[in-house]
Protein backbone atom coordinates (compact mmCIF):
# COMPACT_ATOMS: atom_id res chain seq x y z
CA UNK A 1 0.00 0.00 0.00
CA UNK A 2 0.98 3.55 -1.16
CA UNK A 3 0.94 6.24 1.53
CA UNK A 4 1.04 9.65 0.69
CA UNK A 5 1.49 12.22 3.84
CA UNK A 6 1.39 16.13 3.43
CA UNK A 7 3.46 17.72 5.79
CA UNK A 8 3.83 21.79 6.60
CA UNK A 9 6.35 23.96 7.85
CA UNK A 10 4.73 26.20 10.41
CA UNK A 11 6.35 28.05 13.39
CA UNK A 12 7.32 26.56 16.98
CA UNK A 13 4.39 26.35 18.95
CA UNK A 14 5.45 28.36 21.23
CA UNK A 15 6.39 31.31 19.44
CA UNK A 16 5.02 34.51 19.67
CA UNK A 17 3.87 35.75 16.30
CA UNK A 18 4.63 39.25 14.93
CA UNK A 19 4.65 40.70 11.57
CA UNK A 20 6.47 42.79 9.34
CA UNK A 21 6.42 46.68 9.63
CA UNK A 22 3.60 46.70 6.60
CA UNK A 23 1.59 43.96 8.33
CA UNK A 24 1.81 42.34 5.30
CA UNK A 25 3.90 38.93 6.12
CA UNK A 26 4.68 36.59 8.97
CA UNK A 27 7.97 38.13 10.89
CA UNK A 28 10.30 34.46 10.48
CA UNK A 29 13.72 36.18 11.97
CA UNK A 30 14.44 33.85 15.06
CA UNK A 31 11.73 31.92 14.79
CA UNK A 32 11.98 27.81 14.59
CA UNK A 33 10.11 26.22 12.32
CA UNK A 34 8.15 22.68 13.04
CA UNK A 35 6.44 19.65 11.54
CA UNK A 36 3.06 20.56 11.92
CA UNK A 37 1.42 19.07 14.86
CA UNK A 38 -1.17 17.81 13.42
CA UNK A 39 0.81 16.29 10.26
CA UNK A 40 3.14 14.29 12.76
CA UNK A 41 -0.14 12.14 13.63
CA UNK A 42 -0.41 11.32 10.04
CA UNK A 43 2.94 10.75 9.61
CA UNK A 44 2.94 8.10 12.40
CA UNK A 45 0.01 6.25 12.04
CA UNK A 46 0.53 6.09 8.33
CA UNK A 47 4.58 4.57 9.24
CA UNK A 48 2.68 2.18 11.72
CA UNK A 49 0.67 1.40 9.11
CA UNK A 50 2.92 0.27 6.70
CA UNK A 51 5.38 -1.90 9.29
CA UNK A 52 1.79 -3.50 10.49
CA UNK A 53 1.26 -4.94 6.73
CA UNK A 54 4.96 -5.82 6.10
CA UNK A 55 4.94 -4.13 2.87
CA UNK A 56 4.24 -0.58 1.49
CA UNK A 57 5.81 2.90 1.17
CA UNK A 58 5.54 6.03 2.96
CA UNK A 59 6.03 8.92 1.06
CA UNK A 60 6.00 12.86 2.66
CA UNK A 61 5.04 15.60 0.38
CA UNK A 62 5.58 19.28 1.32
CA UNK A 63 4.80 22.52 -0.80
CA UNK A 64 7.33 24.72 0.19
CA UNK A 65 10.59 26.66 -0.61
CA UNK A 66 13.98 25.05 0.06
CA UNK A 67 13.93 26.06 3.68
CA UNK A 68 11.92 23.39 4.55
CA UNK A 69 14.14 20.68 3.68
CA UNK A 70 15.18 20.06 7.50
CA UNK A 71 11.75 19.74 8.49
CA UNK A 72 11.22 17.10 5.74
CA UNK A 73 14.78 15.28 6.37
CA UNK A 74 13.26 14.99 9.95
CA UNK A 75 9.99 12.95 8.96
CA UNK A 76 12.42 10.69 6.84
CA UNK A 77 14.23 10.03 9.73
CA UNK A 78 10.49 9.35 12.10
CA UNK A 79 10.31 6.84 8.76
CA UNK A 80 8.81 8.11 5.71
CA UNK A 81 10.12 6.22 2.85
CA UNK A 82 11.05 9.17 0.56
CA UNK A 83 10.05 12.80 0.14
CA UNK A 84 8.85 15.15 -2.40
CA UNK A 85 9.21 19.07 -2.53
CA UNK A 86 6.70 20.85 -4.34
CA UNK A 87 9.40 24.17 -5.11
CA UNK A 88 6.96 26.97 -4.24
CA UNK A 89 5.49 28.86 -1.23
CA UNK A 90 2.25 27.43 -0.05
CA UNK A 91 0.22 30.84 -0.81
CA UNK A 92 -3.20 29.10 -0.45
CA UNK A 93 -5.12 26.33 0.30
CA UNK A 94 -6.75 25.77 -2.78
CA UNK A 95 -2.55 26.19 -4.68
CA UNK A 96 -1.20 23.83 -1.94
CA UNK A 97 -4.46 21.43 -2.56
CA UNK A 98 -4.00 21.33 -6.25
CA UNK A 99 0.05 20.53 -5.95
CA UNK A 100 -1.67 17.29 -3.71
CA UNK A 101 -3.80 16.11 -6.19
CA UNK A 102 -1.62 16.19 -9.12
CA UNK A 103 1.23 14.29 -7.19
CA UNK A 104 -1.15 11.83 -5.38
CA UNK A 105 -2.78 11.00 -9.23
CA UNK A 106 0.20 10.87 -10.56
CA UNK A 107 1.87 8.06 -8.37
CA UNK A 108 -1.15 6.83 -7.41
CA UNK A 109 -1.26 6.90 -4.17
CA UNK A 110 -3.66 4.41 -2.01
CA UNK A 111 -3.95 6.78 1.18
CA UNK A 112 -3.07 10.33 1.16
CA UNK A 113 -3.07 11.54 5.07
CA UNK A 114 -2.37 14.85 6.43
CA UNK A 115 -3.29 16.99 9.81
CA UNK A 116 -6.48 18.51 10.38
CA UNK A 117 -4.82 22.01 9.72
CA UNK A 118 -1.48 23.77 9.93
CA UNK A 119 -1.67 25.30 12.87
CA UNK A 120 -0.44 29.00 11.39
CA UNK A 121 -3.15 29.30 8.51
CA UNK A 122 -5.64 27.02 10.74
CA UNK A 123 -7.47 26.62 7.19
CA UNK A 124 -8.90 22.90 7.42
CA UNK A 125 -9.42 22.95 4.19
CA UNK A 126 -6.79 20.93 1.96
CA UNK A 127 -8.01 17.60 2.78
CA UNK A 128 -11.61 18.42 1.50
CA UNK A 129 -10.41 20.07 -1.64
CA UNK A 130 -7.67 17.66 -2.51
CA UNK A 131 -10.68 14.90 -2.24
CA UNK A 132 -12.56 16.94 -4.68
CA UNK A 133 -9.84 17.17 -7.02
CA UNK A 134 -9.20 13.90 -6.81
CA UNK A 135 -12.91 12.54 -7.17
CA UNK A 136 -12.43 10.31 -3.79
CA UNK A 137 -13.83 10.13 -0.25
CA UNK A 138 -13.10 11.98 2.32
CA UNK A 139 -12.68 11.34 6.23
CA UNK A 140 -12.04 15.02 8.42
CA UNK A 141 -11.53 15.20 11.20
CA UNK A 142 -9.95 11.49 11.67
CA UNK A 143 -9.47 10.10 15.54
CA UNK A 144 -8.63 6.32 14.30
CA UNK A 145 -7.38 4.63 11.19
CA UNK A 146 -7.27 0.92 10.59
CA UNK A 147 -6.89 -0.60 7.60
CA UNK A 148 -7.81 -3.96 6.37
CA UNK A 149 -7.04 -4.67 3.23
CA UNK A 150 -8.47 -2.04 1.11
CA UNK A 151 -11.01 -0.94 3.19
CA UNK A 152 -10.34 1.33 5.93
CA UNK A 153 -12.21 1.60 9.58
CA UNK A 154 -12.10 5.81 10.30
CA UNK A 155 -13.42 7.36 13.42
CA UNK A 156 -14.53 10.80 13.11
CA UNK A 157 -15.04 13.23 15.17
CA UNK A 158 -18.96 15.16 15.23
CA UNK A 159 -20.17 17.89 18.04
CA UNK A 160 -20.66 15.63 21.11
CA UNK A 161 -19.70 12.43 19.47
CA UNK A 162 -17.77 10.20 16.90
CA UNK A 163 -18.81 8.46 13.89
CA UNK A 164 -17.72 5.37 12.60
CA UNK A 165 -16.86 5.37 8.83
CA UNK A 166 -15.56 2.81 6.71
CA UNK A 167 -14.24 3.68 3.20
CA UNK A 168 -12.43 2.23 0.45
CA UNK A 169 -9.17 3.33 -0.97
CA UNK A 170 -7.98 5.98 -2.48
CA UNK A 171 -9.40 7.92 0.13
CA UNK A 172 -8.00 11.05 2.01
CA UNK A 173 -8.34 11.63 5.55
CA UNK A 174 -7.18 14.30 8.24
CA UNK A 175 -5.64 13.29 11.41
CA UNK A 176 -6.07 14.38 14.99
CA UNK A 177 -5.44 13.26 18.60
CA UNK A 178 -6.08 10.56 20.03
CA UNK A 179 -4.60 8.41 16.51
CA UNK A 180 -1.55 7.82 17.55
CA UNK A 181 1.26 8.79 20.12
CA UNK A 182 3.63 10.76 17.51
CA UNK A 183 7.18 9.67 17.31
CA UNK A 184 10.48 11.14 17.41
CA UNK A 185 13.13 10.08 15.20
CA UNK A 186 16.12 8.20 16.94
CA UNK A 187 19.74 8.51 15.59
CA UNK A 188 19.31 5.42 13.37
CA UNK A 189 16.44 7.32 11.71
CA UNK A 190 18.40 10.93 11.19
CA UNK A 191 21.81 8.58 10.04
CA UNK A 192 19.50 6.97 7.28
CA UNK A 193 17.65 9.91 6.82
CA UNK A 194 20.59 11.84 4.80
CA UNK A 195 20.41 8.88 2.41
CA UNK A 196 16.59 8.95 1.53
CA UNK A 197 15.36 10.19 -1.71
CA UNK A 198 13.57 13.90 -1.76
CA UNK A 199 12.60 15.14 -5.17
CA UNK A 200 12.07 18.25 -6.13
CA UNK A 201 9.14 19.35 -8.62
CA UNK A 202 8.14 22.64 -9.80
CA UNK A 203 4.16 23.66 -8.85
CA UNK A 204 1.18 22.82 -11.44
CA UNK A 205 -2.16 24.02 -11.72
CA UNK A 206 -3.59 27.90 -11.15
CA UNK A 207 -2.98 30.60 -8.49
CA UNK A 208 -4.33 31.12 -5.26
CA UNK A 209 -7.83 32.10 -4.73
CA UNK A 210 -7.41 33.83 -1.70
CA UNK A 211 -4.87 36.58 -0.62
CA UNK A 212 -3.66 37.56 2.97
CA UNK A 213 -4.08 41.93 2.57
CA UNK A 214 -2.92 42.02 6.23
CA UNK A 215 -2.16 40.29 9.64
CA UNK A 216 -2.95 41.96 13.00
CA UNK A 217 -2.40 41.07 16.63
CA UNK A 218 -5.80 40.71 19.09
CA UNK A 219 -6.71 44.05 21.29
CA UNK A 220 -4.01 43.78 24.51
CA UNK A 221 -5.99 43.07 27.49
CA UNK A 222 -7.03 45.94 29.84
CA UNK A 223 -4.87 44.04 32.67
CA UNK A 224 -6.42 41.32 35.77
CA UNK A 225 -8.96 42.24 37.79
CA UNK A 226 -7.92 40.60 41.27
CA UNK A 227 -10.81 39.16 43.70
CA UNK A 228 -9.39 37.77 46.59
CA UNK A 229 -9.66 34.34 47.78
CA UNK A 230 -11.26 34.98 50.63
CA UNK A 231 -14.49 36.38 49.32
CA UNK A 232 -14.48 33.98 45.38
CA UNK A 233 -18.18 34.79 45.53
CA UNK A 234 -18.04 38.22 44.80
CA UNK A 235 -16.40 37.13 41.44
CA UNK A 236 -19.89 35.79 40.10
CA UNK A 237 -21.47 38.90 41.03
CA UNK A 238 -19.13 41.13 39.28
CA UNK A 239 -19.71 38.24 36.25
CA UNK A 240 -23.37 38.84 35.91
CA UNK A 241 -23.47 42.45 36.90
CA UNK A 242 -20.36 44.02 35.93
CA UNK A 243 -19.50 41.78 32.77
CA UNK A 244 -22.57 40.83 32.09
CA UNK A 245 -21.80 36.84 31.01
CA UNK A 246 -24.12 35.12 33.51
CA UNK B 1 -27.68 35.96 -7.72
CA UNK B 2 -28.16 35.49 -3.89
CA UNK B 3 -26.66 34.06 -0.51
CA UNK B 4 -27.24 31.00 0.65
CA UNK B 5 -26.98 29.86 4.51
CA UNK B 6 -25.62 26.37 5.39
CA UNK B 7 -27.95 25.89 8.64
CA UNK B 8 -27.27 22.75 10.82
CA UNK B 9 -30.14 20.41 12.54
CA UNK B 10 -29.84 18.32 14.96
CA UNK B 11 -32.47 16.60 16.98
CA UNK B 12 -35.76 18.58 15.17
CA UNK B 13 -33.29 22.07 16.33
CA UNK B 14 -31.67 24.42 14.50
CA UNK B 15 -27.77 24.79 16.32
CA UNK B 16 -27.33 27.56 18.02
CA UNK B 17 -24.25 27.86 15.45
CA UNK B 18 -26.48 28.04 12.86
CA UNK B 19 -28.45 30.43 14.10
CA UNK B 20 -25.21 33.08 14.08
CA UNK B 21 -24.79 31.54 10.84
CA UNK B 22 -27.90 32.67 9.59
CA UNK B 23 -28.09 35.80 11.05
CA UNK B 24 -24.61 36.67 9.58
CA UNK B 25 -25.71 35.45 6.27
CA UNK B 26 -28.81 37.89 5.97
CA UNK B 27 -26.50 41.00 6.79
CA UNK B 28 -24.10 40.07 4.03
CA UNK B 29 -27.61 39.57 1.66
CA UNK B 30 -28.72 43.03 3.04
CA UNK B 31 -25.27 44.27 2.45
CA UNK B 32 -25.38 43.25 -1.60
CA UNK B 33 -28.76 43.82 -1.75
CA UNK B 34 -30.47 40.82 -1.91
CA UNK B 35 -32.01 38.12 0.10
CA UNK B 36 -30.98 35.08 2.02
CA UNK B 37 -32.04 31.61 1.68
CA UNK B 38 -31.10 28.63 3.57
CA UNK B 39 -30.32 25.08 2.91
CA UNK B 40 -31.17 22.58 5.97
CA UNK B 41 -28.98 19.67 6.69
CA UNK B 42 -29.23 16.85 9.77
CA UNK B 43 -32.68 16.23 11.31
CA UNK B 44 -34.91 19.10 10.87
CA UNK B 45 -38.78 20.00 12.16
CA UNK B 46 -40.57 22.60 9.75
CA UNK B 47 -41.84 24.93 12.99
CA UNK B 48 -38.60 25.56 13.88
CA UNK B 49 -36.74 25.98 10.41
CA UNK B 50 -40.07 28.50 9.61
CA UNK B 51 -38.45 30.28 12.71
CA UNK B 52 -35.10 31.38 10.88
CA UNK B 53 -37.25 34.20 9.52
CA UNK B 54 -36.37 36.44 13.29
CA UNK B 55 -32.56 35.55 12.00
CA UNK B 56 -33.62 37.51 8.50
CA UNK B 57 -33.65 34.48 6.44
CA UNK B 58 -36.32 34.35 3.56
CA UNK B 59 -36.85 30.98 2.36
CA UNK B 60 -35.57 27.59 3.87
CA UNK B 61 -35.00 24.38 1.61
CA UNK B 62 -35.23 21.30 3.02
CA UNK B 63 -34.59 17.53 2.08
CA UNK B 64 -36.42 15.38 4.07
CA UNK B 65 -34.36 12.14 2.81
CA UNK B 66 -34.04 10.35 6.14
CA UNK B 67 -30.30 9.48 5.32
CA UNK B 68 -29.58 12.81 5.73
CA UNK B 69 -30.32 12.93 9.61
CA UNK B 70 -26.46 12.28 10.35
CA UNK B 71 -23.09 13.78 8.17
CA UNK B 72 -22.39 12.14 4.66
CA UNK B 73 -19.66 14.55 3.20
CA UNK B 74 -20.91 13.10 -0.30
CA UNK B 75 -24.39 13.36 0.12
CA UNK B 76 -24.40 16.93 2.15
CA UNK B 77 -21.79 18.02 -0.64
CA UNK B 78 -24.46 17.33 -3.62
CA UNK B 79 -27.23 18.65 -1.81
CA UNK B 80 -25.81 22.22 -1.24
CA UNK B 81 -24.03 22.53 -4.41
CA UNK B 82 -27.17 21.65 -6.20
CA UNK B 83 -29.23 24.36 -3.67
CA UNK B 84 -26.36 27.00 -4.42
CA UNK B 85 -27.11 26.31 -8.04
CA UNK B 86 -31.20 26.63 -8.03
CA UNK B 87 -30.52 30.41 -6.08
CA UNK B 88 -27.95 31.25 -7.84
CA UNK B 89 -25.85 31.84 -4.66
CA UNK B 90 -22.75 34.72 -5.12
CA UNK B 91 -22.33 33.57 -1.45
CA UNK B 92 -22.70 30.59 0.63
CA UNK B 93 -21.89 30.96 4.42
CA UNK B 94 -21.65 28.16 7.03
CA UNK B 95 -20.57 27.13 10.25
CA UNK B 96 -17.26 26.98 11.15
CA UNK B 97 -17.65 23.40 12.54
CA UNK B 98 -16.71 19.96 11.69
CA UNK B 99 -19.81 19.48 8.92
CA UNK B 100 -18.84 23.18 8.07
CA UNK B 101 -15.31 22.66 7.59
CA UNK B 102 -15.85 19.34 5.64
CA UNK B 103 -18.66 20.49 2.99
CA UNK B 104 -17.20 24.01 1.97
CA UNK B 105 -13.72 22.72 1.09
CA UNK B 106 -15.34 20.39 -1.51
CA UNK B 107 -17.62 23.06 -2.41
CA UNK B 108 -15.12 25.75 -2.97
CA UNK B 109 -13.59 22.92 -5.64
CA UNK B 110 -16.74 22.17 -6.93
CA UNK B 111 -18.52 25.40 -7.66
CA UNK B 112 -14.67 27.44 -8.28
CA UNK B 113 -15.29 29.13 -5.34
CA UNK B 114 -12.66 31.26 -2.97
CA UNK B 115 -13.04 29.66 0.35
CA UNK B 116 -12.31 31.46 4.17
CA UNK B 117 -12.53 29.71 7.23
CA UNK B 118 -12.78 30.94 10.65
CA UNK B 119 -14.12 34.11 9.61
CA UNK B 120 -14.75 36.46 12.73
CA UNK B 121 -16.53 39.49 11.38
CA UNK B 122 -18.47 40.86 8.66
CA UNK B 123 -16.94 41.22 5.12
CA UNK B 124 -16.02 44.59 3.73
CA UNK B 125 -17.57 44.83 0.14
CA UNK B 126 -15.48 48.23 -1.39
CA UNK B 127 -13.45 49.01 -4.00
CA UNK B 128 -14.84 45.59 -5.63
CA UNK B 129 -12.76 43.71 -3.60
CA UNK B 130 -14.31 41.05 -1.40
CA UNK B 131 -12.26 41.15 2.28
CA UNK B 132 -13.02 39.27 5.36
CA UNK B 133 -11.43 38.75 8.89
CA UNK B 134 -10.28 35.85 10.04
CA UNK B 135 -8.48 34.01 12.71
CA UNK B 136 -5.08 32.53 11.92
CA UNK B 137 -1.99 31.56 13.98
CA UNK B 138 -4.31 29.72 16.61
CA UNK B 139 -6.07 32.56 18.19
CA UNK B 140 -2.56 34.37 18.13
CA UNK B 141 -3.10 36.87 15.43
CA UNK B 142 -5.87 38.04 12.44
CA UNK B 143 -5.58 38.28 8.85
CA UNK B 144 -7.71 40.12 6.20
CA UNK B 145 -8.08 37.76 3.68
CA UNK B 146 -9.28 39.03 -0.27
CA UNK B 147 -11.30 36.54 -1.62
CA UNK B 148 -10.79 36.76 -5.71
CA UNK B 149 -12.98 34.21 -7.11
CA UNK B 150 -16.69 35.14 -8.32
CA UNK B 151 -17.94 33.05 -5.49
CA UNK B 152 -17.18 33.22 -1.89
CA UNK B 153 -17.46 30.59 0.61
CA UNK B 154 -17.21 31.71 4.24
CA UNK B 155 -17.46 29.51 7.44
CA UNK B 156 -18.11 31.66 10.80
CA UNK B 157 -16.75 30.98 13.77
CA UNK B 158 -19.34 30.41 16.60
CA UNK B 159 -19.69 32.86 19.15
CA UNK B 160 -18.01 35.93 16.91
CA UNK B 161 -21.84 37.10 15.50
CA UNK B 162 -24.88 37.76 18.10
CA UNK B 163 -27.89 36.33 16.30
CA UNK B 164 -30.68 38.27 15.18
CA UNK B 165 -34.09 37.86 16.68
CA UNK B 166 -36.75 39.52 14.89
CA UNK B 167 -39.74 38.23 17.16
CA UNK B 168 -42.43 37.09 14.93
CA UNK B 169 -40.97 36.93 11.63
CA UNK B 170 -41.19 33.66 9.80
CA UNK B 171 -39.22 31.80 6.55
CA UNK B 172 -41.27 29.88 3.79
CA UNK B 173 -40.17 26.46 3.95
CA UNK B 174 -40.01 24.79 0.80
CA UNK B 175 -39.51 20.88 -0.17
CA UNK B 176 -36.30 20.59 -2.29
CA UNK B 177 -34.67 17.19 -3.42
CA UNK B 178 -31.26 17.11 -4.64
CA UNK B 179 -32.15 13.54 -6.66
CA UNK B 180 -29.55 11.98 -4.29
CA UNK B 181 -28.43 8.12 -5.31
CA UNK B 182 -27.30 5.41 -3.20
CA UNK B 183 -23.53 6.47 -4.22
CA UNK B 184 -24.08 9.86 -2.85
CA UNK B 185 -24.26 7.74 0.25
CA UNK B 186 -21.38 5.49 0.12
CA UNK B 187 -19.11 7.48 2.69
CA UNK B 188 -22.17 7.50 5.46
CA UNK B 189 -21.18 6.93 8.90
CA UNK B 190 -21.73 2.69 9.66
CA UNK B 191 -22.37 3.94 13.35
CA UNK B 192 -22.68 6.90 15.70
CA UNK B 193 -21.39 6.88 19.14
CA UNK B 194 -22.31 9.81 21.31
CA UNK B 195 -20.17 10.67 24.52
CA UNK B 196 -21.51 11.88 27.94
CA UNK B 197 -20.86 15.60 27.98
CA UNK B 198 -20.89 16.95 31.89
CA UNK B 199 -23.90 18.77 32.17
CA UNK B 200 -25.21 18.23 28.79
CA UNK B 201 -23.95 21.04 27.21
CA UNK B 202 -21.23 20.89 24.27
CA UNK B 203 -18.15 22.04 24.48
CA UNK B 204 -17.91 23.41 20.39
CA UNK B 205 -21.51 25.23 20.91
CA UNK B 206 -20.74 26.15 25.02
CA UNK B 207 -21.21 29.88 25.85
CA UNK B 208 -19.54 28.86 29.40
CA UNK B 209 -16.69 26.91 29.98
CA UNK B 210 -15.38 25.51 33.12
CA UNK B 211 -12.19 24.10 32.68
CA UNK B 212 -9.08 22.67 34.54
CA UNK B 213 -5.77 21.80 34.49
CA UNK B 214 -2.61 20.11 36.05
CA UNK B 215 -3.51 22.06 39.45
CA UNK B 216 -6.53 19.81 40.01
CA UNK B 217 -4.53 16.86 41.18
CA UNK B 218 -6.44 14.18 39.62
CA UNK B 219 -9.07 13.03 37.99
CA UNK B 220 -11.12 12.25 41.67
CA UNK B 221 -11.30 16.20 42.10
CA UNK B 222 -13.03 16.78 38.75
CA UNK B 223 -16.52 16.75 40.55
CA UNK B 224 -15.54 20.61 41.37
CA UNK B 225 -15.19 21.58 37.86
CA UNK B 226 -18.46 19.28 37.01
CA UNK B 227 -20.31 21.27 40.33
CA UNK B 228 -19.63 25.09 39.03
CA UNK B 229 -20.10 24.33 34.91
CA UNK B 230 -23.69 22.41 36.11
CA UNK B 231 -24.54 25.54 38.14
CA UNK B 232 -23.70 28.15 35.57
CA UNK B 233 -24.98 25.20 32.63
CA UNK B 234 -21.32 25.28 31.31
CA UNK B 235 -19.44 22.88 29.09
CA UNK B 236 -16.39 21.14 31.03
CA UNK B 237 -12.98 21.25 28.98
CA UNK B 238 -9.36 20.08 30.04
CA UNK B 239 -5.82 21.62 29.41
CA UNK B 240 -3.21 19.23 27.43
CA UNK B 241 -1.66 17.74 30.08
CA UNK B 242 -5.00 16.51 31.94
CA UNK B 243 -6.11 14.65 28.53
CA UNK B 244 -2.43 13.21 27.97
CA UNK B 245 -2.58 11.71 31.55
CA UNK B 246 -6.30 10.52 30.63
CA UNK B 247 -7.76 12.77 33.74
CA UNK B 248 -10.26 13.76 30.89
CA UNK B 249 -11.28 12.55 27.63
CA UNK B 250 -9.51 13.65 24.63
CA UNK B 251 -12.27 15.43 23.56
CA UNK B 252 -12.24 18.33 26.40
CA UNK B 253 -8.99 19.03 25.23
CA UNK B 254 -9.03 22.80 24.51
CA UNK B 255 -5.65 24.71 23.01
CA UNK B 256 -3.76 25.17 19.96
CA UNK B 257 -3.78 21.21 18.68
CA UNK B 258 -7.14 20.55 20.95
CA UNK B 259 -10.28 22.07 20.45
CA UNK B 260 -10.58 26.33 19.98
CA UNK B 261 -13.11 27.63 22.08
CA UNK B 262 -14.68 31.47 21.74
CA UNK B 263 -17.18 31.21 24.60
CA UNK B 264 -18.51 34.30 26.58
CA UNK B 265 -16.74 32.99 29.77
CA UNK B 266 -13.96 30.90 30.24
CA UNK B 267 -13.20 29.96 33.74
CA UNK B 268 -9.37 28.29 34.01
CA UNK B 269 -8.91 26.55 36.90
CA UNK B 270 -5.59 25.22 38.32
CA UNK B 271 -4.45 25.72 34.23
CA UNK B 272 -1.05 28.22 34.58
CA UNK B 273 -1.61 29.70 30.67
CA UNK B 274 1.37 27.95 28.48
CA UNK B 275 1.46 29.58 25.00
CA UNK B 276 -0.25 26.81 23.77
CA UNK B 277 -3.34 26.58 26.11
CA UNK B 278 -3.70 30.29 25.49
CA UNK B 279 -4.03 29.89 21.52
CA UNK B 280 -6.41 27.76 22.14
CA UNK B 281 -8.87 30.29 24.64
CA UNK B 282 -7.39 33.87 24.10
CA UNK B 283 -10.77 34.72 21.33
CA UNK B 284 -12.96 34.11 24.71
CA UNK B 285 -14.69 37.30 25.99
CA UNK B 286 -14.05 37.04 29.48
CA UNK B 287 -11.42 34.79 30.95
CA UNK B 288 -10.95 33.95 34.26
CA UNK B 289 -8.42 32.49 36.14
CA UNK B 290 -7.89 30.72 39.26
CA UNK B 291 -4.58 29.48 40.62
CA UNK B 292 -2.79 29.60 43.36
CA UNK B 293 0.86 30.59 41.87
CA UNK B 294 0.44 34.40 41.62
CA UNK B 295 2.85 33.98 38.79
CA UNK B 296 1.09 32.07 36.44
CA UNK B 297 1.41 33.74 32.97
CA UNK B 298 -2.37 33.22 32.11
CA UNK B 299 -2.77 36.34 34.85
CA UNK B 300 -1.69 38.13 32.18
CA UNK B 301 -4.83 37.32 29.47
CA UNK B 302 -7.56 37.24 32.39
CA UNK B 303 -9.91 39.84 32.93
CA UNK B 304 -10.74 38.26 36.21
CA UNK B 305 -8.45 36.69 38.83
CA UNK B 306 -8.41 34.46 42.04
CA UNK B 307 -4.83 34.08 43.29
CA UNK B 308 -6.06 31.08 45.86
CA UNK B 309 -6.50 27.70 46.12
CA UNK B 310 -8.97 25.91 43.33
CA UNK B 311 -10.33 23.72 46.04
CA UNK B 312 -11.32 26.71 48.48
CA UNK B 313 -12.09 28.75 46.11
CA UNK B 314 -14.63 26.25 43.22
CA UNK B 315 -16.77 25.08 46.19
CA UNK B 316 -17.53 29.21 47.10
CA UNK B 317 -18.07 30.59 43.65
CA UNK B 318 -20.69 27.04 42.84
CA UNK B 319 -22.38 28.38 46.13
CA UNK B 320 -22.27 32.01 44.89
CA UNK B 321 -23.89 31.00 41.72
CA UNK B 322 -26.66 28.52 43.43
CA UNK B 323 -27.41 31.65 45.26
CA UNK B 324 -28.13 33.80 42.22
CA UNK B 325 -29.92 31.61 40.66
Amino acid sequence: MKFLVCISNVPDTTTKITFTPDNKEFNKAGVQFVINPWDEYALTRAIELKEAQGSGTVTVLNVGEADTEPNIRKALAIGADDAIRVNAAPTDAYFVAQQIAAIAKEGAYDVILMGKESIDYNGFQVHGMVGELLGIPTVAPAMKLDMSGNTATLEREIEGGKEIVEVNTPFVASCQQPMCEPRIPNMRGIMTARTKPLKVVEPVGEGARTAVAEYALPPKKQGVKLIPAESAGDLIKLLRNEAKVI
Amino acid sequence: MSVLVVVECDGGEVKKSSLEVASYGSQVAQMLGTTATAVAVGEATEANLAQLGEQGISKVLYDAEPRLKDFVNGAYTKLIAAAAEKEGAQVIVLANSNIGAAVGSRLSVRLKASLATNVVELPKNDGGSFTVKRGAFSGKAFADVVLTGDRKILAVKKNSIEALHEAGKTAQVEAFSASLSDADFADAPKQVVMQDQAGGVLLPEADRVVSGGRGMKGPENWHLIEDLAKALGAATACSKPVSDVDWRPHHEHVGQTGITVSPNLYIACGISGAIQHLAGVNSSKVIVVINKDPEAPFFKAADYGIVGDVFEVLPKLTQAVKELN
